[in-house]
């Protein structure tokens, strides 16, 4: 046997045992050394500090609301409309419900603090991140009592150019068009009396 | 015996032979790595080819993530890397990674080319290896340089100035090729757009290009060893090299190793020193660049500095420029000067030994040297090197034939 022979790698190494504890160990700690390695790089793709300086939560001064009015705000991108509602539209969202997909807010559109008959923390203001459910778009405001072309009972709400979803002034969606989820509401609290902070749960809220 | 092999491995085996009747997959995986021999005598010189690769890989990785977040951009360029050092998440790691990795592609490829200068690596057959491996740190110099001028700080601007300047002294045609680099009459946002794309594109494509043509060609021939003798010559019945062991796994484990103690190295500069007292990345860079104030002490990156100390020792701009190309050009006819009749520096004679030891510390002084103030006596210690860099290839055809060698052992040794 020549020289070469002993040292090809053919040959069945002298320790079996020993020669697989090696590769295995070797591997294993390499497999994770190059897990760590991989994970700054992943990792820098997430929204940098400067993305999530622009994604803070947004103050809105709402003290100077007329009734009925509605401002709105861009907060991560997403325009959220906050709209303090007169007694007229809070009594008229129990009696659409029937026309409702979901009444009841059954459906994880809001926290759980929104989760109720106005779907907001003070009846008064609807906070809400007004894109229609359906594809994206920005509905329109209707907020009157008025005939319109596409009902001519209707109470005030939103209605979506894009393709005719509706929502009532709680952000409910009606049966029988596109969107099938009511809008979302987002996390935010009131600061004080005429300030809210949309982006940040109440304390104490989950 | 073999155990009867189970259903999953043979459908495994089975999807194997599929492929290599049409994809040469196991075919190149034993003509490069099981069966490919290289001398079993390496040594500690050996590292530095697969690092060079290593160096490689992590540059090409950190810079396409860098590129994500740059933007080449005059205006916004400097604040952009402000960017990826403070807001994206790594961001910091990264470009330290890449910074920190380009002087490192440094050592690594001085030492490697060292290297060849020792053993006789560049000599027949393997001159085309040596040659493409010139073409490579060639590429290489123009891709740290445009990499150096995208952080648009100080050093960027007036380094890319200066450098560019050089093509200046051009006779006839200078001005209009300095203009036409420039894009411009001033380095501006149009020399920054044209040095991003050739530095994330153009460059890299080459170098990729070349490292793959360096390697063909390295493994058509073979490895040298330290000891320069060809192991070809005493072959097994079986056609394989006495002196030859499986690349896979002898040397992939030998390397291996080489990458964690580099890797061990590469993360305490990168990690306690990544600017390196401003060798790696020098202070004045840390200041957006300013096309009205020229920094009070411009010295290029540590990696050019020996070339740069040569043009500095030379009286005259044209002149220069002619003698920091031609150290680079001298490069290419290193397999023909080298006229010994051994190839390794274990059996050359004195005379070879103490002008390679003096070449390589004429280099280093000439490195410090261009890092001085410029004194007379650092300006006359520049030139002797300058001329003795050249001396050395001048005379190296006359000593290394005339000189007294070694015989070369038959066989290779420790």
């Amino acid at each position: 046997m020549s020289e070469t022979d002993s040292l090809a790698s053919i040959q069945p190494p002298e320790n079996p045992a020993r020669r697989r504890l090696l590769t295995w160990t070797t591997g294993v700690v390499g497999a994770v050394g190059a897990g760590f390695a991989l994970w700054p790089f992943a990792a820098s793709w997430k929204p940098s500090a400067r993305a999530r300086l622009i994604g803070a939560p947004v103050e809105v001064f709402v003290g100077d609301m007329e009734p009925g009015q509605i401002q709105r705000v861009q907060w991560r991108g997403q325009t959220i409309g906050i709209m303090r509602r007169t007694q007229r539209m809070l009594d008229d969202l129990a009696r659409l419900e029937e026309k409702l997909a979901d009444p009841e807010s059954a459906t994880e559109q809001q926290p759980e603090y929104a989760r109720n008959a106005h779907r907001s923390i003070r009846p008064e203001f609807l906070v809400a991140n007004i894109h229609c459910t359906h594809l994206g778009c920005i509905p329109q405001v209707l907020p009157e009592v008025e005939a319109q072309p596409f009902d001519a009972e209707w109470r005030g709400g939103f209605f979506c150019p894009c393709h005719r979803s509706r929502f009532d002034l709680a952000g409910r969606v009606y049966r029988g068009v596109p969107a099938q989820l009511n809008l979302l509401i987002p996390p935010y609290h009131f600061i004080d009396d005429d300030t809210i902070l949309i982006g940040v749960d109440p304390e104490g809220a989950a | 015996m073999a155990k009867p092999a189970s259903n999953l491995s043979k459908n495994v085996q089975a999807v194997g032979a599929w492929v290599d009747e049409r994809l040469p997959v196991s075919k190149t995986w034993r003509e490069h790595l099981t069966e490919y021999y290289a001398p079993k005598n390496f040594n500690f010189w050996y590292f530095f080819g697969s690092l060079a690769l290593l160096v490689l890989v992590n540059q090409l990785v950190t810079g396409i993530f860098l590129t994500m977040f740059y933007t080449p951009d005059a205006q916004s360029a400097f604040g952009s890397v402000e960017y990826i050092m403070r807001d994206v998440e790594w961001g910091w790691l990264i470009r330290y990674m890449h910074s920190t990795g380009a002087s490192f592609f440094f050592i690594v490829v001085y030492l490697h080319m060292f290297r060849a200068l020792l053993y006789g690596s560049y000599r027949k057959p393997r001159e085309l290896i040596w040659i493409l491996g010139v073409f490579i740190f060639l590429v290489l110099m123009a891709e740290a340089f445009m990499g150096y001028v995208l952080p648009w700080g100080q050093m960027s601007y007036w380094g890319a100035q200066v450098i560019i300047s050089l093509f200046g002294a051009v006779p006839y045609i200078g001005e209009g090729l300095v203009e036409w680099i420039r894009g411009d009459y001033l380095i501006s946002g149009a020399t920054l757009g044209r040095f991003f794309a050739l530095h994330v594109i153009a460059l890299p494509l080459a170098l990729l290009l070349l490292v793959v043509l360096h390697l063909v060609a390295l493994h058509e021939v073979g490895s040298n060893n330290p000891d320069g003798i060809e192991i070809k010559k005493n072959k097994d019945a079986r056609g394989r090299p006495l002196d030859g062991i499986p690349f896979h796994p002898y040397y992939t484990v030998k390397d291996l190793f080489g990458v964690g103690v580099f890797a061990i190295l590469f993360a305490f500069v990168l990690f306690y020193a990544p600017e390196m007292g401003g060798l790696f990345l020098e202070p004045d860079n840390f200041v957006p660049a300013d096309p009205l104030v020229t920094p009070e002490h411009i010295v290029p990156v540590w990696y050019f500095t020996p070339y740069y100390a040569m043009l500095r020792a030379v009286p005259d701009k044209f002149f220069g420029v002619v003698v920091m190309g031609a150290a680079i050009f001298v490069l290419f006819f290193l397999p023909w000067l080298d006229r010994s009749r051994v190839r390794s520096i274990r059996y050359k004679g004195w005379p070879s030994k103490i002008m390679l030891a003096l070449f390589v510390v004429g280099f280093i002084r000439l490195g410090m040297l261009a890092l001085g103030e410029g004194t007379p006596a650092q300006t006359l210690e520049s030139r002797i090197w300058t001329v003795y860099y050249f001396a050395f290839f001048a005379f190296m055809p006359f000593v290394t034939r005339m000189e007294k060698t070694k015989p070369e052992p038959e066989r290779v040794t420790k």
